[in-house]
């Protein structure tokens, strides 16, 4: 059967070849064309990119306007000004919003795919081009919703980023009517955008893989990704219909969520977190498969146990939808429910666990280069664990108990959520940006970023977990109006904490001194594999042009060939023919 | 300015299935768990109030029968209308196709009577959960059946031309889908008492 396909697929390739040979002529796209109008992968992901960066820098400045409010409660914030209870909790939802899904998901799902899936499956582009542009704009448009329910009357929505009702659906609550419909939009939109493309992910790297690439030859990134966008389509449905009846609990005045009037609370608390737990597996399983693709080009090792790691890949995806109710051990759930899903969470850690030592086991024994995304990719896995392990606390129903909305909670999440996003970011992009822009990061300071980045990041969440442990409840925006709550002696490590803050933003400028160096003024070319790696995507000119591949790749081997005995090269490309 | 060639990968199908029925069922699949999670609200909320059937009873239940003729019916000609495209026939498939659509204007032709009546009655969305569900539930049906006859529409107006005959199969596809729908939301909302 495969052979068939095989023969079919050199007949297309030979006609599609010919057509690109005659279409790269006559035809240079105009500005628009080219980086706002394309249908190309790589300037889609370029897009998805930018714009998740720029959504950073919005939510990046919110955690530093709350953050000076908690350090220096009620005083003047620089470039802010003073921060009222109904601003800091604006400040705080859509810091979490927009960290999510604006800056997450988009770069490590939506870039990383979109630039990643075709280049690493040997296609010269996504299966729907034009659907994948059409996800893009509807991602735009979410982004513009979102930006724009900051400024309408009433401000920003300020429900938390979970927009629990009757908070979220009542404006007499919330006094954001405006902001808060805005927010529900865009949320939505934006799951409209990812649904778009995921099915092209999917479709993708089911039916357009190069001839002789097996399901097993796909690099661990895309699969990751393919099984993130399952993850994300089978859970995401309910809570679509949770918006849309959230919308119409705002604006038209029923009572789905409304407990007065027979609606349920809890019922919005279950759809969302049905999609809310498998979401966080959703932006964890990319950045978890770039690292390991990092882990094993620089170890310059065969990648320990592959296909068990993609068992328990699935087996994560598996259980991720048995485990959300552990987000609702105090909304008043039957005690024997929290049982089961206690014992359910404690399992998941098992997979992922297991997924950290075949990193290990990778690098074990491995002639390992310290590359700036290695160190990135090392980062993940060591941080990662310290958000897996601290979950085991809060997974528990009893313990979750004296844990739940506490500072102990925010500290866990963001352990797991920064190692995805920020160092997932970076790693994904100081590894492919040689191949994104065909030019070298500088070194020297891509490790100094990194270290500095680093240290502000654990300056800021360590506190956190003692200041959690010791009572302080995560939302409250001036801990001297409670009494209960003031904990003077608490202060210093809320200090210490805002100051890891400012500590890794201000590493971020680094970040960009290195861009405008590397991009703009040294201009190191990167040629086409400067990481010796055997994937795919980089056995094509830096950067691929329109249609990636000169000749179309055949592939003849799995994705981390390294080190083979009897080779001179420490790698050996997956589409290289075997020496005869 | 015409469309660009399409990409070698759209033209390559590993599995054996053609890419545009594949991306279908996988846009299904995502519908199917919207549906999914509203329904199962809806009917764990139904099971929690006993007291909704007597806002259930009254439903038009004639009205919504014959709805559910209507678009199984019309399920029919897309069948006819993706025989006709394996021949090879675009005419007859748009033509087909066309009936499709009208199925799907007579569905909400009627459905705009139904409610028209119902709310003149005072049966509206804000009177009780019921309602609320009933006018979410078969509202969000209802823009399934705009936006498939649009596609439809396109489809047809393509295939009349001869051209992108595959497309029709999966307009197809996507109508039963809308169809299977209906035949879940019409004893849901309607039968139960």
């Amino acid at each position: 059967m495969s052979q068939t396909a095989t023969h079919h697929e050199h007949a297309h390739d030979a006609h599609g070849h010919d057509a690109h040979g005659g279409h790269g002529h006559h035809e240079e796209p105009g500005f628009i064309k080219k980086y706002l109008w394309s249908t190309d992968h790589k300037m889609i992901a370029q897009q998805y990119m930018w714009t998740g960066m720029a959504m950073a820098l919005i939510g990046g400045y919110l955690a530093y306007a709350f953050r000076m409010q908690l350090a220096f409660p009620g005083k003047f914030i620089p470039a802010y000004g003073y921060m009222s209870s109904l601003q800091y909790n604006t400040a705080v939802t859509n810091h979490g919003t927009i960290m999510i899904f604006w800056f997450a998901m988009p770069v490590l799902i939506a870039a990383f795919g979109n630039f990643l899936i075709p280049l690493m499956l040997g296609c010269d582009d996504m299966v729907f081009p034009r659907i994948n542009r059409l996800s893009y704009q509807v991602f735009l448009l979410s982004a513009i919703v979102l930006i724009a329910s900051f400024l309408v009357p009433g401000g920003g929505f300020n429900g938390a980023w979970t927009a629990y009702p009757p908070l979220s659906a009542n404006s007499e609550y919330n006094m954001a009517h405006w902001g808060s419909t805005l927010w529900v939009l865009a949320v939505a939109l934006e799951f409209v955008a990812f649904l778009l493309g995921g099915i092209n992910f999917i479709t993708t790297a089911m039916n357009s893989r190069a001839p002789g690439m097996r399901l097993w030859d796909m690099p661990l990134v895309v699969w990751m990704i393919v099984v993130a966008s399952i993850l994300f389509m089978a859970s995401v449905g309910p809570l679509v219909a949770g918006a849309v009846m959230l919308l119409f609990d705002q604006n038209f005045g029923t009572f789905f969520f409304a407990p007065e009037k027979g609606g349920d609370p809890i019922l919005w608390q279950h759809l969302f977190w049905f999609f809310g737990h498998p979401e966080v597996y959703v932006v964890l399983l990319p950045a978890m498969g770039m690292s390991g693709d990092i882990i094993a080009t620089f170890s310059r090792k065969k990648l320990f146990a592959y296909k068990t790691l993609l068992y328990t890949v699935f087996g994560t995806g598996i259980i991720s939808f048995f485990v959300w109710a552990h987000h609702q051990f105090i909304a008043g759930i039957d005690p024997r429910m929290a049982n089961i899903f206690t014992v359910t969470t404690l399992i998941i850690s098992v997979p992922i666990a297991e997924m950290c030592f075949l990193f290990i086991a990778t690098l074990y024994g491995g002639s390992i280069r310290l590359t700036v995304p290695m160190l990135w990719g090392l980062a993940f896995v060591g941080e990662f664990l310290l958000g897996g392990v601290t979950g085991i606390f809060l997974g528990a129903s009893g313990a979750d108990i004296f844990f739940h909305d506490s500072y102990f909670v925010v500290a866990h999440f963001h352990y797991t959520f920064v190692p995805i996003a920020v160092i997932g970011f970076f790693m994904g992009f100081t590894y492919w940006s040689p191949k994104m822009f065909g030019l070298m990061l500088d070194e020297t300071i891509g490790k100094i970023h990194f270290w500095i980045t680093i240290v502000g990041f654990n300056m800021i969440f360590i506190p956190l977990f003692f200041t959690g442990l010791w009572g302080d409840h995560r939302r409250i925006y001036n801990y001297n109006n409670f009494s209960q709550q003031a904990r003077p002696e608490l202060q210093d490590l809320r200090i210490i904490a805002t100051v890891g803050l400012l500590i890794m933003i201000s590493a971020q400028v680094l970040f960009v001194i290195n861009l405008i160096k590397s991009f703009l003024i040294t201009k190191k070319k990167a040629g086409e594999n400067p990481w010796q790696a055997n994937t795919l995507e980089w056995q094509c000119p830096s950067p691929p042009p329109h249609g990636n591949f000169s000749t179309m790749p055949t592939v003849y081997r799995g994705p981390y060939e390294y080190s083979v005995p009897d080779r001179e090269s420490d790698f050996f490309p997956q589409n290289e023919p075997p020496a005869a | 300015m015409s469309t660009a060639a399409k990409p070698i990968a759209t033209l390559r199908s590993v599995t054996g299935v053609p890419t545009g029925r594949l991306a279908m069922w996988w846009l299904l699949a995502s519908e199917i768990v919207i549906f999914g999670g509203l329904l199962m609200s809806y009917v764990m909320h139904r099971i929690g109030h006993p007291e909704w059937a007597t806002e259930a009873a009254h439903t038009n239940t004639t009205a919504g029968a014959i709805n559910t003729v209507v678009l199984l019916s019309s399920s029919l000609s897309a069948v006819l209308a993706h025989q006709a495209a394996q021949t090879g026939d675009g005419k007859k498939a748009a033509r087909y196709l066309w009936l499709t659509i009208l199925g799907a204007c007579m569905f909400l032709v009627i459905k705009s009577f139904e409610w028209t009546h119902e709310i003149k009655e005072g049966f509206v969305l804000t009177r009780s959960g019921f309602w609320s569900f009933y006018y979410c539930a078969a509202g969000l049906h209802a823009l399934h059946v705009i936006a498939g006859s649009i596609a439809m529409g396109i489809v047809a107006w393509d295939a009349a031309k001869g051209k992108e005959l595959q497309r029709v199969e999966y307009a197809g596809i996507y109508w039963h889908f809308v169809d299977v729908v209906w035949v879940f939301l019409f004893p849901l909302l309607y039968i139960a008492k």
